[in-house]
């Protein structure tokens, strides 16, 4: 019962925590002036119009990024419950973990002699 | 049966987060759109974990999925030129395909629900266990010799060798 | 038989009361969260005014003295001010999303509030998982962040935003690679038992390097300088907020005042002993004072920090992430596994919960940090001396009177 009133309290709080922000935010609504219009409301650049689709093609190199950090991610939530049991294993324990950060480590060390990790 | 309390209400609101969510992603035009219905979709999914008693799984639901995939879904769909907006979410095989998803949902159904659920199923009658299995006993099975070291060790590689050929394939190397 | 109603025997007071035990229990549950909720919400008005009193403090200014006295009120009156100013929705923004991210922007960090634990008592949820609670939560932020720089229809907005989320996932992994050291050394990711943990011997003393990279990683993921790139006016106007305005943009700068603080505040729960101090047992609420001490601590230091250094670059805010933080945080989590499992071997793992049965391991973790520290402080002094020198042979330093010898460059 008490685990489940633990998540209850997240429950709630996930359903009202949305309330703090949208509240002064519906009030400024209410209070604030709302005279539109069309230059007022054009995109907020350089002071020149805006030339094109917002939406133009971002680089490869995002993607890249987003992969690593999903790999390391996912390593990550395996090790979690690995350093939870640590202190309950034994030296083999160590050594497993050791094997698995290795190819974590080979796999940044495969990225970094590839030149991913380069911004440019 | 069937019983009104704050257990199963939460469990129809998170039915809806994830059927809603799911319908959003293959009924929106807006690819970004589609993303975030797929983000409250998987947190709906999150939430059938918490209320499986199983935290852990909760947990890394958002991380890997909302955190992580999700972004990764807009990375690249922002990679892509002009795909942000589809023009027509129905092409000539869309017929073929619904019906080749409708066979493997009730492949699904019949070959993993009945034999399992049925009426002369293996698990029909069969008791909630009552052994806790906490985030512990997982880190402990999964560097233990004689249950899961060996898959614990091949994801590591697994994930190494995703990562490798996903750097060869993005990268042009101009060498 | 309890006479008085608090916070910790509401439900069985209501019960008394003659409330039926759902609604006891839901009433309950609700006033914690509204009491959980509201600590961040007034904090926030005097965390501003705190920012900008210390960074004028810094830069040989006032900083706000008008309204109220010491301008403790000018937080209340910016916010009267926003309240009023017209909110422009630009032409072609996507209006839903638009309207969501800044909603999403502060909710996800009070959201991170359920968790803390403020003091021994039992206030909030003490989540079995309650450290992954919190990377799960603060993962979700960069959520925000795509949907508001998507959804503006600008440039430069969704320059930022991008820029933001490589940022803030890059430095996700250092954060919670870091998390791991605490993780085994108390063996348990709840926060209430991590602070208990921490009784008779502080984290910081036993994985110092974990919580550097903690404190570091999270001026990264709170967009603080040295890493506030999201609002490099120069580069990208003002990030994925640009065309924000009135209270939503309000919104996503008191979500950043308060994400900063409740990073320092989640520093001083995992490394810096939480509620602990003297005689918090006898008296609870005290855990309350020394927790908000300690977060005060950190938080004005990195306030300084703030106002003090200068912004990095984005190639250089990466090849600090995979090239620095992360291999070091790897190598921490490597050896300090390793020598946990050492000092159990001879053993001096600790007997007991006072200070000297924890002192043996506490002193070898610490030296292997320190050797730790001092790997990486050489390496970087001897990289630093080589760039210094391919820096200078690329462009002399012209020294009206005194000019550079080349043999006695770099030293």
């Amino acid at each position: 019962m008490a685990v489940v009133n633990e998540w209850a309290f997240i429950g709630v709080f996930f359903a009202i925590a949305w309330v703090f922000p949208f509240v002064p935010i519906l009030g400024a609504r209410l209070l604030a002036p709302h005279k539109p219009n069309a230059i007022k409301q054009s995109t907020y650049e350089c002071g020149v119009e805006t030339v094109g689709d917002t939406w133009v093609q971002f680089k490869v190199q995002y993607y890249i990024y987003g992969l690593i950090f999903l790999v390391f991610d996912v390593e990550i939530v395996f090790l979690f419950p690995w350093a939870l049991a640590y202190s309950q294993l034994d030296f083999f324990g160590f050594f497993a973990g050791l094997v698995f950060v290795f190819f974590l480590f080979d796999a940044l060390v495969y990225a970094w002699r590839k030149d991913a990790l380069e911004w440019v | 049966m069937f019983e009104l309390n704050a257990q199963s209400i939460a469990f129809i609101v998170f039915a809806l987060f994830s059927l809603g969510g799911a319908l959003g992603v293959v009924t929106t035009r807006n690819l970004i759109h589609a993303t975030l219905y797929l983000i409250l979709s998987l947190f709906g999914a999150a939430g059938f974990f918490v209320l499986l008693s199983a935290p852990f799984m909760a947990a890394v639901q958002v991380l890997v999925y909302i955190g992580a995939i999700a972004i990764l879904i807009v990375f690249a769909v922002m990679l892509t030129r002009s795909m942000t907006r589809l023009s027509d979410i129905y092409n000539s095989q869309w017929l073929l395909s619904a019906i080749v998803a409708g066979l493997l949902f009730v492949l699904l159904l019949v070959g993993v629900i009945l034999p399992v659920w049925g009426v002369n199923g293996t698990q029909a009658g069969r008791e909630v266990s009552s052994i806790v299995t906490t985030t512990v006993d997982l880190g402990k099975a999964l560097v233990d010799q004689n249950q899961y070291v060996l898959p614990f060790e091949v994801a590591s590689l697994l994930l190494t060798a995703a990562m490798i050929g996903a750097i060869v394939v993005a990268r042009d190397d101009k060498e | 038989m309890n006479d008085v109603c608090s916070i910790n025997n509401l439900t069985q007071c209501l019960l008394d009361g003659g409330v039926s035990p759902d609604l006891a229990n839901l009433l309950t549950i609700l006033g914690g969260v509204v009491l959980v909720a509201t600590v961040p919400l007034v904090t926030v008005i005097f965390l501003i005014w705190i920012e900008r009193k210390i960074a004028a403090r810094v830069q040989d200014r006032l900083g706000p003295n008008r309204v109220g006295p010491f301008g403790l009120l000018q937080s209340v009156a910016d916010a009267v001010k926003m309240l009023t100013k017209e909110d422009i929705t630009p032409m072609g923004a996507d209006k839903f999303i638009y309207n969501l991210a800044p909603i999403i922007a502060f909710a996800t960090v009070v959201l991170i509030w359920a968790i803390i634990p403020f003091t021994p008592l039992h206030i909030g949820a003490d989540l079995s998982i309650g450290i992954l609670y919190f990377v799960a939560v603060a993962s979700i932020g960069t959520v925000k962040i795509m949907i508001a720089g998507w959804s503006s229809n600008n440039k430069y907005a969704l320059l930022g935003a991008f820029r933001t989320i490589a940022q803030l996932l890059s430095y996700e992994v250092p954060l919670v690679l870091s998390l791991l050291i605490p993780v085994m050394i108390a063996g348990t990711l709840g926060m209430q038992d991590m602070v208990r943990a921490q009784g008779s011997m502080w984290f910081v003393f036993m994985a110092p390097v974990a919580a550097v990279m903690f404190f570091i990683a999270n001026l990264a993921e709170t967009g603080r300088a040295p890493f506030d790139l999201l609002e490099a006016e120069s580069e990208i106007i003002a990030g994925y907020n640009i065309e924000y305005s009135g209270f939503k943009w309000g919104m996503f700068m008191a979500g950043e005042f308060m994400h900063a603080f409740t990073a320092a505040l989640l520093a001083a729960v995992i490394f810096l002993g939480g509620w602990w101090g003297p005689f918090v047992e006898q008296v609870p609420a005290l855990g309350f004072v020394y927790l908000g001490l300690k977060t005060a601590v950190v938080y004005i230091f990195g306030l300084i920090l703030r106002s003090t250094v200068p912004r990095v670059r984005i190639d250089q805010l990466m090849a600090l992430n995979w090239k620095w933080l992360v291999p070091i945080s790897v190598a921490n989590v490597l050896i300090t596994a390793l020598l946990l499992k050492v000092v159990d071997a001879i053993g001096l793992a600790p007997q007991s919960g006072d200070f000297f049965a924890h002192l043996p391991q506490t002193l070898v973790l610490l030296v292997g940090n320190l050797v730790l520290m001092f790997g990486v402080a050489t390496v970087l002094r001897n990289r630093g001396r080589a760039q210094r020198l391919v820096d200078e042979a690329a462009h002399p330093v012209e020294h009206e009177d005194a000019p550079v010898v080349a043999g006695a460059v770099g030293h």
